[in-house]
């Protein structure tokens, strides 16, 4: 029971999820917010194997999402698809549901070898530099995807949503969902292995002391390599899924606002806490998708006490002031973020009774 | 066949020298000190040979194949292993995940390994915790084993990573200053630890240190060195007598 109920669990929350969502009892909006609950806990969860627990400085994540939401978009669209640039369908859009899955996978596997750009200067650069060299990729990527005028250039690309309605065609379910659901359970899984084998704790030695880490056998250059490949690599994952749950995106959606939300995630849930980025991604985008509703009532409620002028009202960019003061006063009164390095498991000892996750 | 042989070896930061045609041999067995003023280059000599800094000049033979462009870990995997002058364990890591860490070179899985949890990986894994904790029990650390080291007394970190380097099971370990910072009741452990070490793992001991107590009552040659240059080489006892040593310690007058 013990071993299992992690799985259990989680197919539970897959099966409840998804019996919602077709009996149309949950809508298509608080769908997408649990789908992109999804996307930003694989986001923050990848990065924290960089900024966490390798320690290093990424602020260009989103340009990895970029690499693998273009990769899975083009590959569908040009195979299961009728399409003005790419021309007609190579493959029956029925085969689009099965071949999902190893979409995703490539779409991981060049986001991966994008993640080289800043693997190989991370062998001899550290730090600030380091960070300068990610924001710079992150530019590259966009501005290389702009000037590509047979992929929509800053216009954008589109079509993805057939492919969602050939998934559903074939067998009638939420596709989208579920395949976020997978994709993130497995990413959560992916990355608790990584850093809990001997393997992967190579990565915290490094944070710790890179130089010990070398002196001590660790090929620190190798662990740098899969640590920024497999984060880069699911940041592609997510990005794949980001594609198609909205079925248009454009190169600006991928910019450094993007990064930037997803280094809130990490520094939030806490450096090198795998709980914690779950728990931050979760917190993060439900205040985002609250202050939809909040900042309208707080704006209502300014007015009924006639403290603002009957001309100004309160508009959705003051998200954008209330966001980052949050992230103000956390850095002030818990810098470390709300786990710190820790797990759920280290703060609630008694849990580690009912599971064992690994 | 010397386990280790260094020839002519010279190290130049830009300008200044500060290595100058060091040479030394060691055979299978030997327990060697290196001692010399504060500046002297003694921990570059160390650097050298575990292939943190590549020497300007010269070349380290490691059982007869030369260390030349090889990475640390590299040298590390060789079966060379060092300490550190400031204790330089991962603070964020249990004393026994510090031993199981220095085992990275020699894993015997890969990547997917890890993630598919395969019979082999759960094997290294098992295989690597044993290690590790014979390690601490022969250390008598194993009731540190889930301590962070910071929490430690600095006797104890001392002998975590001397545990950690001896994890590696290296046939040439490399101690730098081990007794620095040390009280004197831990310093007499120290010793019989070490004496205990060299013995029992019957490994090759190179030491760098100050205190003299250690020095003399451990090591069977020494090699004195000043401003990157060797100025006497012998047993403790001759050392002891040598003018250049006691000129390069206490200046020209005490002669």
């Amino acid at each position: 029971m013990k071993k299992n109920s992690v799985p259990i669990l989680l197919t539970a929350l897959l099966a409840l999820l998804t019996g919602l969502a077709y009996f149309e009892i949950i809508d298509l909006y608080i769908q997408s917010v649990i789908m992109f609950i999804g996307i930003n806990i694989i986001l923050a969860s990848s990065l924290n194997i960089v900024n966490g627990y390798m320690g290093e400085f990424s602020c260009g994540h989103a340009a990895f999402m970029a690499v693998g939401a273009y990769t899975a978009s083009i590959i569908n669209v040009a195979l299961f698809t009728n399409d003005k640039v790419f021309g007609p369908a190579v493959l029956s859009s029925e085969l689009a549901l099965y071949c999902f899955p190893f979409v995703l996978i490539i779409s991981g596997l060049v986001a991966a070898v994008a993640g080289l750009m800043i693997a190989i200067p991370s062998f001899k650069t550290r730090g600030d530099y380091l960070a300068i060299i990610t924001i710079a990729a992150n530019f590259i990527v966009t501005s290389t995807i702009i000037n590509i005028s047979s992929i929509g250039g800053a216009r954008g690309f589109m079509g993805m949503k057939k492919i969602v309605f050939a998934m559903e065609d074939v067998v009638d379910l939420p596709w989208m969902l579920v395949w976020v659901c997978l994709s993130t359970f497995t990413c959560i899984w992916i990355i608790r292995r990584f850093v809990s084998s001997t393997y992967g704790k190579g990565i915290i030695a490094i944070n710790n002391d890179e130089i010990a880490a070398e002196m001590m056998g660790v090929n620190t250059n190798r662990m740098k390599l899969v640590a920024f490949m497999l984060s880069s690599g699911l940041a592609g994952v997510a990005g794949a899924l980001f594609a198609h749950i909205l079925g248009y995106i454009n190169p600006g959606s991928f910019g450094i606002l993007k990064s930037t939300e997803c280094l809130v995630m990490v520094y939030l849930g806490g450096m090198g806490s795998l709980s914690g980025s779950v728990i931050a991604a979760i917190v993060f985008t439900l205040l985002i998708e609250g202050l939809r509703f909040i900042i309208p009532a707080i704006d209502s409620g300014l007015h009924m006490i006639a403290v603002l002028p009957d001309s100004y009202h309160l508009s959705q960019v003051w998200k954008w002031v209330i966001i980052p003061l949050v992230l103000v006063l956390l850095m002030q009164f818990k810098p470390e973020g709300i786990m710190g390095n820790r797990e759920l498991s280290d703060i609630f000892p008694r849990l580690k009774k009912f599971y064992k996750f690994k | 066949m010397a386990l280790l042989q260094i020839n002519n070896m010279s190290h130049r930061f830009g300008g200044l020298c500060a290595l100058n045609n060091f040479g030394v041999t060691l055979e299978p067995g030997d327990f060697m000190g290196l001692i010399g003023p504060n500046g002297a280059g003694k921990t570059t000599v160390f650097n050298l040979v575990s292939g943190f800094y590549q020497p300007s000049d010269g070349e380290i033979l490691y059982k007869g194949k030369t260390l030349a462009g090889l990475k640390p870990h590299k040298v590390t995997s060789l079966g060379i292993a060092r300490t550190f002058q400031n204790i330089r364990l991962w603070k964020d890591m249990s004393v026994l995940d510090n031993i199981r860490i220095a085992q990275h070179h020699n894993l015997g899985y890969s990547l997917l390994d890890s993630f598919m949890r395969t019979k082999r990986y759960i094997n290294c894994e098992k295989q690597i915790k044993k290690n590790s904790i014979d390690i601490l029990e022969a250390l008598d650390l194993i009731k540190y084993a889930d301590d962070l080291p910071d929490n430690l007394p600095y006797g104890i970190q001392r002998r975590v990573e001397i545990a950690r380097a001896l994890s590696l099971k290296p046939d040439l370990l490399m101690l730098d200053e081990p007794a620095a910072g040390l009280s004197s009741a831990d310093v007499q452990d120290l010793i019989t630890l070490i004496k205990w070490i060299h013995k029992e793992f019957n490994i090759t001991i190179w030491m760098i240190e100050h205190q003299m107590v250690v020095v003399m009552s451990l090591c069977s040659i020494i090699k004195v060195i000043d401003f990157g240059a060797t100025i006497a080489q012998g047993t403790p006892e001759q050392i002891q007598k040598n003018p250049e040593v006691i000129k390069a310690y206490l200046g020209d007058e005490a002669i």
